[in-house]
């Protein structure tokens, strides 16, 4: 084939592409996805199989709600020298809601940007005195779901003005950035392509707003910047350090892509 | 945190005679023996291996798993309400380990 | 296929060529394993059932496409009375293409009311899945479905 690779058979090359399943529910353009579509920016709900929305619609049967309780647990649980658990200072966890719609956001004593799992983090070690919690940790995913879940169905909202505009600007440049063998930046999938195939996945748009997510491939619960590490893995390129500045501004651009679309948090995704 | 978490949602009450629905779901990584780790050595199976739901002591549903069970174990099944009482759910693990969760009815 | 896809320009579908390129990747993935097949099915209903299955009273409620192979939610129901002489004793879950043709074995009651589960298995890739209901009068009957389980594109 590859000697006479004229533009057809390229063209053939993107058809079969989108082609591969044609039965697979490739979403539905006109199909009304009520809250989960704001604009014409959708969450990945709209873009995952029947099944997957079904167990991400059961609270009980979405096994990503394991991790919210074990954040529940936590909740209560004193740690470190100062005595504290969340609940000495936050009382009910009722206190979080709308929290997570904000991050992650501008902190000015870091002069940076700190998301969801940084800022419970900064009060273990500032407040509780205690250990942080490594990033994908089952007590970190389980504190941060809980915290997200607490806002669960309200809009995003993140600031990407003022002191937030050159790290939101930081961000955008990462998205359009080509990287790695493939040369590939991460609108090429998820600007251009959302909703075609690649090879029997749908494409979405990579909306950040169901993470930390329960990805059925990972069989468990994970964080966005692992979501982030892996697609930059999948194109070739090397990955960032979870928390890392990189990630944290990409975070940022991602979150106000999906600005509107309501916290899914924890999303159920292939 | 390595202690496994169960859960478990009946209804608190139903009619007598009324056929309820028992859903249930366990953290377990039911790992199949089949994968390899990162040393290239496979990695021992070890799985949630029956679950056992009994009635006021009676035995009233079971079911064996083997590796073929997702990870996180969902499982939902139904019962007959007759009577008020005591449910004791249990799923036992490769090796013998034994996970527990108890739930009430009241049944008029 | 949607209309967006047939209309696809030229340059669309060049950039389309960069993404076919990520599928080659996760092609690599996929690793060739020993698996059962439909005669390591039949030694195992031989295994654990008396009697010869027949067809019905099974309905099957899966998936035509899986999404994922780690997880494809599975769920039966036998028709049964499930009264103290009549009921469905236990049924058996088994999957073709698997490294074992074995998935799970649900053991019911005339307490159970309805001899209905669900439940979600992993498969290895596209092939059968077959359900076989002991009855307490000790008739078997079977029921088949295929489950297409689809490659993914991005691993991520």
């Amino acid at each position: 084939m590859g000697i006479n690779l004229s533009r057809y058979a390229l063209f053939g090359l993107a058809l079969a592409l989108t082609a591969g399943v044609a039965a697979n529910a490739v979403a539905d353009e006109k199909k009304n996805w009520g809250a989960y579509q704001v604009e014409d920016r959708r969450s990945g709900y709209t873009y995952a199989a029947p099944e997957t929305r079904a167990m991400q619609d059961d609270n009980f049967q979405n096994p990503g709600m394991l991790w919210a309780e074990i954040g529940e647990e936590l909740w209560n649980k004193a740690d470190g020298e100062a005595g504290k658990s969340c609940a000495s200072c936050h009382k009910g966890p009722e206190s979080m809601k709308g929290v997570a719609v904000s991050y992650p956001k501008y902190v000015a004593e870091k002069k940076n940007l700190e998301n969801l799992e940084q800022r419970i983090n900064r009060c273990r070690t500032d407040n509780m005195k205690a250990k942080e919690w490594k990033y994908e940790s089952k007590e970190l995913l389980g504190m941060t779901v809980f915290v997200r879940h607490q806002s669960l169905g309200m809009p995003m909202n993140v600031k990407v003005d003022g002191e937030a505009a050159p790290f939101f600007k930081k961000g955008e440049e990462f998205y359009n950035q080509r990287r790695g063998q493939l040369d590939m930046a991460c609108k090429h999938c998820h600007e251009d392509f959302p909703g075609a195939q690649l090879r029997a996945n749908v494409l979405s748009e990579g909306q950040g707003n169901g993470f930390p997510v329960y990805r059925l491939k990972w069989n468990g619960v994970g964080s966005l910047h692992r979501r982030f590490r892996g697609c930059n893995k999948q194109v070739r390129s090397s990955a960032y350090g979870y928390g890392s500045d990189e990630y944290l501004a990409l975070e940022l651009y991602v979150m106000w892509r999906g600005r509107g679309l309501p916290v899914e948090t924890p999303a159920v995704r292939n | 945190m390595s202690d496994v978490k169960p859960r478990v949602r009946i209804p608190k009450s139903a009619k007598k005679g009324e056929v309820v629905e028992i859903k249930s779901l366990i953290e377990h990584k039911m790992e199949t023996g089949q994968r390899k780790g990162k040393d290239g050595n496979k990695i021992p199976r070890k799985i949630i291996n029956r679950f056992e739901c009994k009635f006021n002591g009676g035995l009233v549903f079971a079911s064996d798993w083997h590796p073929a069970v997702s990870a996180n174990p969902y499982l939902a099944f139904h019962f007959r309400a007759e009577e008020s009482g005591e449910f004791e759910f249990k799923w036992i693990e490769d090796g013998g380990a034994e996970y527990t969760k108890k739930a009430k009815i009241t049944v008029s | 296929m949607t209309e967006t896809q047939l209309t696809l320009s030229r340059r669309q579908a060049l950039k389309g060529v960069s993404a076919f390129a990520l599928t080659l990747v996760a092609a690599g993935l996929l690793a060739p394993g020993a698996h059962a097949d439909a005669a390591a099915v039949d030694a195992a209903i031989k295994k654990l059932v008396k009697g010869t299955p027949e067809d019905g009273k099974i309905k099957l409620d899966l998936p035509q496409i899986a999404e994922n192979g780690n997880t494809v939610p599975v769920a039966f129901e036998v028709d049964s009375p499930m009264s103290k002489d009549d009921y469905v004793k236990t049924v058996h879950l088994f999957a073709e293409g698997n490294p074992s043709p074995e998935v799970a074995s649900f053991h019911f009651t005339p307490q159970s009311g309805m001899a209905r589960a669900s439940t979600r298995m992993r498969m290895a890739g596209t092939q059968n899945v077959v359900v076989v209901a002991e009855m307490s009068n000790g008739k078997v009957y079977m029921a088949k479905q295929q489950v297409k389980v689809t490659i993914g594109g991005c691993g991520g």
